[in-house]
């Protein structure tokens, strides 16, 4: 290498330094990736809020579906409530997880705002969300045919959320 | 004199770094039980709230993982079970003294690398200098310096 070379070395260990550092300014550090993503969905063995029917993850063989955690007590939950409602009109299966709620209240929330779950599951102390790896709701997972996570989206689920990054992949897991 | 409340203010303050958000009060079959619980919510980090560990975080799923890390140390696990039960849930995000595997090997090494790198770098400039002090100048060269030298201390206050 000669000596004029040389003296560019440090130019080059700083842009470098400073592109990796540019790239890092613009990834949300609160965003993780699940634990769970290419693993099998936990078995699911809950309650469901309307009583006498306790959902079968088996029966959602064959499709992506997506289960969305929520509260009555979380106020995002409620902005992406329509949002929701939208999906399922559109006919994307909803499963909802009743994260660390009282039933009553979550039965009451969804007559009045409408419900656009397959089913609602009551995981009233949490427990279930821990073995999710849930740590704040809204949480939004997609599970694929084969009961398989593939995707986790932390906060609300909104159009462009749905558009940009769960729709190509509930497109692309949708079959078995 | 310094007024009581500056006193009481600066040893708030040094003493701030010591505070728990832990509020649950528990109790511990032994004090060894104690101390692992201890040492496994210091290391442990809350997911919600990014740079705080479970000891410190007052966000509802830190006290729900405290719970969970205390019912597994009743359980009969193991310190490393713990852990490893709580990163297939929450990822290796959650460990505030990542493993040792394939993506965290660079992250290991660096220091030690980076400390390779400098001991290279100044044995390097320190042979340099050693190298051009060794050179002795030649005969011209001293009456050249001489003559600069002797040029400049006349021009000097110029």
């Amino acid at each position: 290498m000669g000596a004029r070379l040389k003296l560019f070395v440090p130019l080059i260990l700083f842009l470098v330094l400073a592109g990796l550092l540019y790239l890092g300014l613009g990834r949300d550090p609160k965003e993780l990736p699940s634990a769970l993503i290419d693993r099998p969905l936990p078995p699911l063995r809950l309650a469901a809020l309307d009583q006498g029917r306790v959902m079968d993850a088996a029966e959602l063989r064959g499709q992506a579906w997506l289960l969305n955690v929520w509260g009555t007590w979380c106020v995002a939950c409620r902005d992406e409530h329509p949002y929701l409602l939208e999906l399922a009109r559109q006919g994307v299966t909803l499963v909802g997880l009743d994260y660390k709620d009282d039933p009553g209240r979550a039965r009451d929330w969804l007559q009045r705002l409408g419900n656009p779950y397959r089913s609602v599951l009551i995981d009233a102390d949490g427990r279930f969300g821990l073995e999710l790896g849930v740590y704040g709701a809204p949480e939004t997972y997609l599970i694929d045919a084969e009961g398989i996570v593939r995707y986790r989206h932390v906060g609300v689920l909104d159009a462009a959320v749905w558009r940009e990054r769960i729709e190509p992949l509930y497109r692309r897991w949708a079959q078995p | 004199m310094i007024p009581v409340r500056w006193v009481l203010l600066v040893a708030a303050l040094l003493l701030a770094g010591g505070v728990r958000a832990e509020v649950e009060v528990r109790s511990f079959d032994s004090a060894a039980e104690h101390a692992r619980y201890r040492a496994l919510i210091e290391e442990l980090r809350c997911p919600q709230c990014q740079n705080q560990n479970l000891a410190a975080s007052d966000a509802p799923i830190a006290r729900d993982l405290r719970a969970e890390v205390l019912r597994l140390l009743r359980d009969g696990r193991s310190d490393d079970e713990i852990l490893d039960h709580l990163v297939a849930r929450y990822g290796e995000f959650v460990r505030y003294r990542p493993g040792w595997q394939p993506a965290t090997y660079l992250l290991w090494l660096a220091p030690g690398l980076l400390l390779l790198v400098a001991a290279a770098v100044l044995a390097w400039v320190l042979r340099r200098q050693r190298s051009v002090a060794a050179v002795a100048p030649t005969p011209e060269q001293r009456a050249e310096l001489a003559r600069l030298l002797g040029r400049n201390q006349g021009n000097g206050d110029g």
